[in-house]
């Protein structure tokens, strides 16, 4: 029956999350913001309550540790009673816009939440799942001159005995500095162009690795960005993560299927991001006496009221997106155009929502006194990473009119 | 008066000799210099209402029978139902096979074929929001099947579709917000094999109109209500028997009012307009029109009226997405089909990313405007969504009917292709209150 209201069963932990990312993460917001690099130790504690949660099974998917692939035992189950789920995809979402709302930079940058465990739960095999359990994993995957075209990383790998030599220099790499291991993507052979791509967990005392800086960004100051090289480092053979053959067929698809698993949630990001502007700019607008009407036309509001529910109105269309995609995966249904398609719209929107929130503020949303610019300095990232708003324009292209990526370019 | 002197009146004068040349004839042109006037004429053509059938009078004192809402199933879920899967695919089918097809003639005619109307109502359309009790379909709310429904019938032809929905409006409000007395007096024929024509109106012909400052007036007499004003976007309103009409009640805020066709003081006046030329919207002009007590819908509360307008509002989102899905659909198969400079223009950035941004846009007001319908249905409050779908379909339909235009280049521009007509019919939904309802 459709409906898309909030699952009933999530809304006692969205209020709970909600009331975390209030205390933890917005509570901290600007310290942070101002601080940047410097570890925000308030957020260890979160981190161990959402450890206790992830393994209780009670976490509802709160962690990166997200949805693996082959879930067969969930397929099996929904496909034989056919009954419509909401499970870990959605409450992950759900969850995230929480966060967000509190604080994108300091989501980022909670213990043993990296990208580079989603990566891990996404494609190791389990003995490496059972090894690698309790590390905190950043992803290193862009380089100073490849970003989108991730396909044609320099970075090498390089076989020696039953060891992986790793020569690279990789940027961008969120909790580069704090995260105690790194997935590092490396080619086996350029010449055997994509499939040659793995991915290596290297831990940070592994010599040859190592910090090189850490960026100052535009936004999300509270997650460190850093610079990571790679000299000489040698990994054993077990840390390459999944299936070491180089396998044409199967090509790129393992490395990027950590990507289909979040792109949805960076969605939620913006999600989340743009509803803090929202909500604030609501409360000064209503305060100055502007009443935002559902009922009067549009054009016979004020602007502000008008623009308010212009705003709200893409907002809510880049949160249902963002619920349709989760709930296409929970149903081990294809979401692939449907994430690429709410990270797209959340992408965009978040950031107009944001910036044009400090606008209607005036010099108070344009002041360090009040949190509206900071959104709108952290939205626009969420716009960029893990697959920009062109890359996700192209994918929808592509799906839509059935083209490959040599048809159109 | 046209001045000698004045540059305008010098140039009508010359058009007035042109046409009164013989030569006109030679080219061949005085056939469309005729049609031209023709419907210079013809948009003011007036009439007065037809005759309505009898509506017998039922006494009841009993309780309206109100459908009851429908359960929150506290899962979030974008599957339809069995029956609603049915419904649809009946409904597409036929918007594949006769509207589309039938749309071109049906725009010149201004008008939608008897046969179609009559199509849709053995299909039950009208009595879909019609308590069983009453000879209706339903018992449980059905605002997401009426979603699904207009849209179905939209992504045929929106004008036709219009035109279809019409009737099913009257009946529906009959069924949500009228007395006993009212829906045993009217709701029979609306079950009937001979269903009236009938049109709910509540637009008024002019600058940023606001359904809830109506120019339309009702004064309470003696004996009733009397009506003056002007209406706009009346669905047929040349054919119509029954009208259910919005007016201010004594300077206390809209309400509605059942006004039979018959009635003394009512005309309507021919309104052909940018798109939605197969429903033949018109005005509803009434002067002094007399109605008895039992004419106002329901008790005539604010809150009905509110959810009225809601429920339009939300019965004209769904059109845009048919339609909107019509142009996706044929720009995606032309981009792919046409070539320039060496290669189709699908594989250029701008022309695959502009589709790629409709089907984005079409998407989101497609869960925002189903969101709004199973909250309305589920009796919770929904106000907030219609409008968010409202302002979606309006900016963002129309966004996609200019970009299908844009697509297809010159060829977009013609009547040799549909993206032209749906750029007209897509402009009317951020413009339309009243008229539908789901």
């Amino acid at each position: 029956m459709i409906n898309l209201e909030t699952p009933r069963k999530f809304r006692a932990f969205i209020d709970q999350a909600n009331k975390v990312a209030d205390n933890f993460l917005r509570a901290n917001s600007r310290k942070y913001d101002l601080a940047e690099h410097t570890y925000p130790k308030e957020l260890d504690m979160l981190a161990s309550l959402v450890d206790g949660m992830s393994d209780s099974g009670q976490g509802q998917g709160a962690g990166a540790t997200g949805v693996r692939r082959d879930d067969v035992e969930a397929a099996d189950s929904s496909q034989r009673d056919g009954k419509i789920k909401n499970g870990a995809n959605m409450s992950s979402a759900l969850s995230i816009i929480e966060m967000c709302w509190g604080d994108v930079g300091l989501l980022l940058t909670m213990p043993r939440q990296g990208l580079g465990n989603s990566a891990i739960a996404s494609v190791a095999t389990d003995e490496q799942l059972e090894r690698y359990k309790g590390t905190w994993a950043a992803m290193a995957i862009t380089e100073a001159a490849t970003g989108s075209d991730s396909g044609a990383i320099t970075t090498t790998a390089t076989k020696d005995g039953e060891y992986y030599v790793l020569n690279g220099e990789k940027i961008f790499v969120t909790s580069g500095d704090r995260a105690d291991s790194v997935v590092v993507w490396a080619t086996l052979d350029k010449s055997l162009g994509r499939a040659a791509i793995k991915s290596f967990l290297v831990t940070k005392n592994t010599p040859g690795i190592r910090v090189e800086r850490l960026e100052h960004k535009l936004g999300i100051r509270a997650s460190d960005t850093a610079v990571i090289v790679l000299d000489n480092c040698r990994v054993h053979e077990s840390n390459l993560l999944g299936n070491p053959d180089v396998d044409p067929k199967e090509g790129f698809a393992g490395a990027m299927a950590t990507f289909d698993n979040t792109r949805p949630l960076v969605a939620g990001m913006a999600v989340g991001c743009a509803r803090a502007s929202l909500e604030l700019i609501r409360e000064l607008l209503e305060g100055a006496g502007i009443e935002i009407d559902y009922d009067t036309p549009i054009q016979s509001q004020s602007y502000a009221a008008a623009t308010f529910i212009a705003m709200e109105a893409d907002w809510e269309a880049s949160l249902l997106l963002t619920m349709e995609a989760a709930w296409l995966a929970d149903n081990r249904k294809p979401n692939s155009m449907e994430a690429s398609m709410a990270k797209a719209k959340a992408g965009r929107v978040g950031n107009d929502i944001t910036l044009r929130c400090v606008e209607l503020a005036s010099t108070l949303g344009y002041s360090e006194m009040s949190l509206l610019e900071k959104w709108s300095r952290d939205s626009k990232i969420l716009d960029i990473f893990e697959g920009t708003q062109q890359i996700q324009q192209l994918i929808v292209a592509r799906r839509l009119l059935n083209l490959s990526s040599t048809e159109l370019r | 008066m046209t001045n000698r002197k004045d540059p305008m009146g010098i140039g009508l004068q010359v058009l007035n000799r042109i046409a009164s040349m013989p030569g006109i004839d030679k080219l061949g042109l005085r056939k469309t210099t005729e049609k031209a006037v023709y419907h210079g004429a013809k948009s003011g053509f007036q009439t007065a209402g037809v005759v309505n059938r009898t509506f017998k009078r039922v006494t009841s004192s009993g309780k309206p029978t109100r459908l009851s809402r429908t359960k929150d199933s506290g899962v979030f879920d974008l599957s339809p139902t069995e029956d609603q899967k049915m419904i649809v695919d009946v409904i597409t089918d036929f918007a594949k096979e006769i509207l589309r097809p039938g749309a071109g003639a049906a725009e010149v005619s201004n008008d939608t074929p008897k046969e179609v109307l009559e199509q849709t109502s053995e299909f039950g359309l009208t009595l879909l929001n019609i308590p069983e009790a009453l000879g209706g379909l339903s018992e449980d709310r059905s605002t997401v099947t009426g979603v699904l429904v207009a849209e179905a019938l939209a992504e045929g032809d929106m004008g036709q579709a219009v035109a279809c929905l019409a009737p099913a409006a009257v009946a529906t409000a009959l069924s949500l917000w009228g007395s006993a007395e009212q829906q045993e007096t009217y709701l029979p024929a609306f079950a009937s094999d001979d269903i009236p024509t009938a049109a709910l109106t509540i637009a008024e012909p002019r600058v940023l109109f606001d359904p809830f400052v109506l120019e339309s007036t009702a004064v309470k007499t003696a004996d009733g209500y009397t009506i003056n004003g002007v209406k706009s976007a009346v669905v047929r309103g040349t054919e119509a028997e029954l009208f259910i009409v919005g007016a201010d009640l004594d300077g206390c805020g809209p309400a509605l009012f059942i006004i039979e066709s018959s009635t003394e003081g009512v005309t309507i006046e021919s309104d052909p307009s940018m798109g939605l030329r197969a429903a033949g919207l018109s005005r509803l002009v009434l002067h002094d029109v007399k109605l008895a007590e039992d004419a106002l819908l329901g008790d005539g509360s604010a809150d009905d009226y509110r959810e009225c307008v809601r429920l339009s509002r939300l019965a004209w989102a769904s059109l845009a997405l048919g339609t909107c899905r019509a142009v996706l659909d044929y720009v995606s198969e032309y981009v792919k089909g046409r070539t320039a400079f060496g290669e189709p223009i699908a594989n250029r950035q701008s022309v695959a990313f502009m589709v790629a941004n409709m089907a984005i846009e079409l998407e989101g007001m497609r869960l925002v405007t189903y969101k709004a319908a199973s909250r309305a249905e589920q009796g919770l409050d929904f106000a907030r969504e219609v409008a968010l779908a409202r302002r979606l379909s309006s900016e963002y339909g129309m966004k996609i009917g200019t970009d299908g235009v844009q697509l297809l280049g010159g060829h977009g521009f013609v009547k040799e292709h549909p993206v032209e007509r749906w750029y007209r019919d897509l402009r009317a939904v951020g413009v339309m209150e009243g008229s539908l309802l789901v």
